[in-house]
């Protein structure tokens, strides 16, 4: 497949996608009057989620590809490695204690890098990490700060349910635009790291003996990866909450279509991730406005019978 | 005649279990050695010493005198090329991908595949006979074609030795007289030096212009062909029976196994 032709196709099916976010919503404002003074708080409101959106889809699908090639695992996805719950219940510890909804975001993005330490930590024998240790640990620090997620949900929830359920399942109302700028450059810094690393990734994914033998020092490599999508994936969680099944699903339909080289798939990925975010995130505020669906779950709907029919119809992933 | 590689007193193996026990070898610019032995005897073991795969519990590997543990990796795969059995199939890569992988050692950081590199990876496409396939994925080929792939992108690192473990493997006759043709030609016009394990006794007599013969993680006996396959060396190291005589066609010694009677 032609990389310039799918690139373009995307790119301009996301400048349709960001018009539509910018026009769509609640309030109706036809695209001429868009840009009138009346609707400048809207407007910005709506210019500041679809950034989010481009964010959020980019830096989950890229950290998701990145894992799946370390980890030689096609279930991996940026919050195996535990940094979601960690996240999460540090979120929502902070909601119950009361600190000052400025501070949350701190908390959530202290939580999410705390847990991919402990599980770094965790996997390390005799200063090797194993791939398999390192996908258990994370399962085992995701369980158990899930479980402490419920029992503290269940025992405070009534207090604050929306709030918790905003972090538990994201969303890209961004309700400070300054972290939206602070999580801007973490995010993309680590995707471009990624993508100085798609031709070693390509070798990676082939096994670590061959990777050697090509030259790639995986070790190496493989503590940057897994901390810069530790940094990817902890600042966005800070500003939109857990937004699931993009950092899974997007790297696989891109295989799907594009095949396995990185070099390609990266900027694939970005470029589709943000379409389907910000189309998520429009479903999300309109399908029963005024009440706004988590897009967490809007992600899950929508992906997985997509996800299935790629599969059923394509090739191998 | 200068020493491309020397291994010194090389210890190593998997954790606690040691493999090759002190084994030392000298391989000159130019030597086409062909390692062999039963199983278990250490050979792919030594190879993955010296592809760094391994790291050595004591005694070192040297190349060109510079032991290969200082050297970067990229440094050593640029100088030393490792063709491995099989290649992994879990990700469809096209084969041309995958050889141009074999440009990663001469690649910087900030630098993607020039020009120049498409054209070496598309020269050993064609040395290897495996052109027509460039576009092809790889796990739509046979077990032949992918050892040619490997062999391709072990020859696009442009390496000075280069390592083959049972290169000949899942390959018919036909195909394996072809894949050493070709490695005995790159070996005599472009000096290529070659370290090959392999499984044949009689294509190991035929195209290496040396042999090692192997045993629990020492080298038996080491020299030309005709030195090291003798009747009573295989005996010993193999525990059985053989028959060794001429090849018509070669001059060098051709080992026929003798079958147990009932």
């Amino acid at each position: 497949m032609h990389l310039r032709r799918a690139l373009i196709v995307l790119f301009l099916l996301l400048v349709l996608a960001v018009l539509l976010g910018l026009v769509k919503g609640a309030v109706k404002i036809p695209l001429a009057e868009l840009f009138l003074k009346d609707n400048q708080v809207v407007f910005n409101l709506r210019l500041l989620r679809v950034v989010a959106a481009i964010l959020a889809g980019s830096g989950l699908a890229v950290s998701g590809i990145a894992l799946q090639a370390i980890l030689r695992n096609p279930l991996a996805e940026p919050y195996l490695l535990g940094t979601s719950s960690g996240a999460g219940l540090a979120a929502v510890s902070a909601v119950i204690i009361g600190v000052s909804r400025i501070y949350i975001p701190l908390a959530a993005f202290l939580g999410a890098i705390l847990s991919i330490v402990i599980v770094y930590s965790l996997a390390r024998e005799r200063g090797q990490i194993a791939d398999k240790s390192l996908i258990l640990s994370g399962v085992i620090i995701s369980i158990a700060a899930s479980s402490l997620i419920v029992f503290l949900v269940s025992l405070f929830g009534s207090r604050a349910m929306h709030e918790m359920n905003w972090w538990l399942w994201g969303s890209l109302q961004v309700y400070e635009p300054k972290l939206l700028f602070l999580a801007f450059f973490p995010v993309i810094m680590g995707i471009l790291v990624i993508y100085l690393f798609a031709q070693d990734l390509n070798a990676i994914s082939l096994g670590e003996e061959e990777a050697i033998h090509l030259g790639v020092n995986t070790r190496n490599i493989k503590k940057i990866l897994i901390l810069v999508c530790a940094l990817i994936s902890g600042s966005l969680i800070s500003i939109c909450g857990i937004i699931g099944f993009v950092g899974l699903i997007v790297p696989h339909m891109m295989r799907l279509i594009a095949g396995p080289n990185h070099k390609k798939l990266i900027p694939l990925a970005c470029l589709s991730a943000s379409v389907f975010m910000i189309i998520c995130d429009l479903l999300s505020r309109t399908l029963f406005a005024p009440v706004e669906i988590p897009i967490g779950v809007i992600t899950a709907i929508i992906g997985a019978p997509l996800f299935i029919l790629l599969l059923k119809k394509g090739k191998k992933v | 005649m200068d020493i491309i590689l020397k291994i010194d007193k090389l210890k190593g193996g998997y954790f606690q279990d040691e493999i090759i026990h002190g084994l030392s070898l000298d391989i000159s610019r130019g030597d086409f050695l062909g390692v062999i032995g039963p199983n278990g005897s250490g050979k792919t073991t030594l190879l993955r010493l010296i592809s760094r795969a391994l790291k050595p519990s004591s005694g070192g590997v040297f190349y060109k005198g510079c032991n290969i543990a200082r050297m970067s990796l990229k440094q050593l795969c640029r100088r030393v090329a490792f063709v491995s059995q099989d290649i992994a199939t879990g990700f469809s890569f096209t084969v041309e991908e995958l050889v141009l992988m074999g440009r990663i050692p001469h690649l910087g950081r900030l630098q993607f595949e020039s020009k120049k590199d498409m054209q070496i990876a598309r020269e050993k496409l064609a040395l290897t006979g495996i052109l027509n396939l460039k576009d092809k994925l790889i796990n739509e080929l046979s077990a032949g074609e992918r050892q040619r792939v490997v062999l391709a992108r072990a020859l696009a690192q442009e390496p000075e030795l280069l390592l083959l473990d049972e290169p000949t493997s899942h390959l018919d006759i036909g195909h394996q007289v072809q894949v050493l043709d070709l490695l005995k030609k790159l070996n005599r016009t472009q000096g290529l030096t070659i370290i090959m394990i392999l499984h044949d006794l009689n294509l190991a007599a035929s195209y290496a212009s040396r042999i090692a013969l192997m045993e629990k993680g020492m080298i038996f006996k080491i020299g030309s062909p005709e030195e090291v396959l003798t009747y009573q060396n295989i005996e010993q190291v193999y525990q059985t029976v053989v028959l060794v005589n001429n090849n018509p066609v070669t001059g060098k010694p051709n080992i026929v196994l003798v079958p147990g009677r009932d």
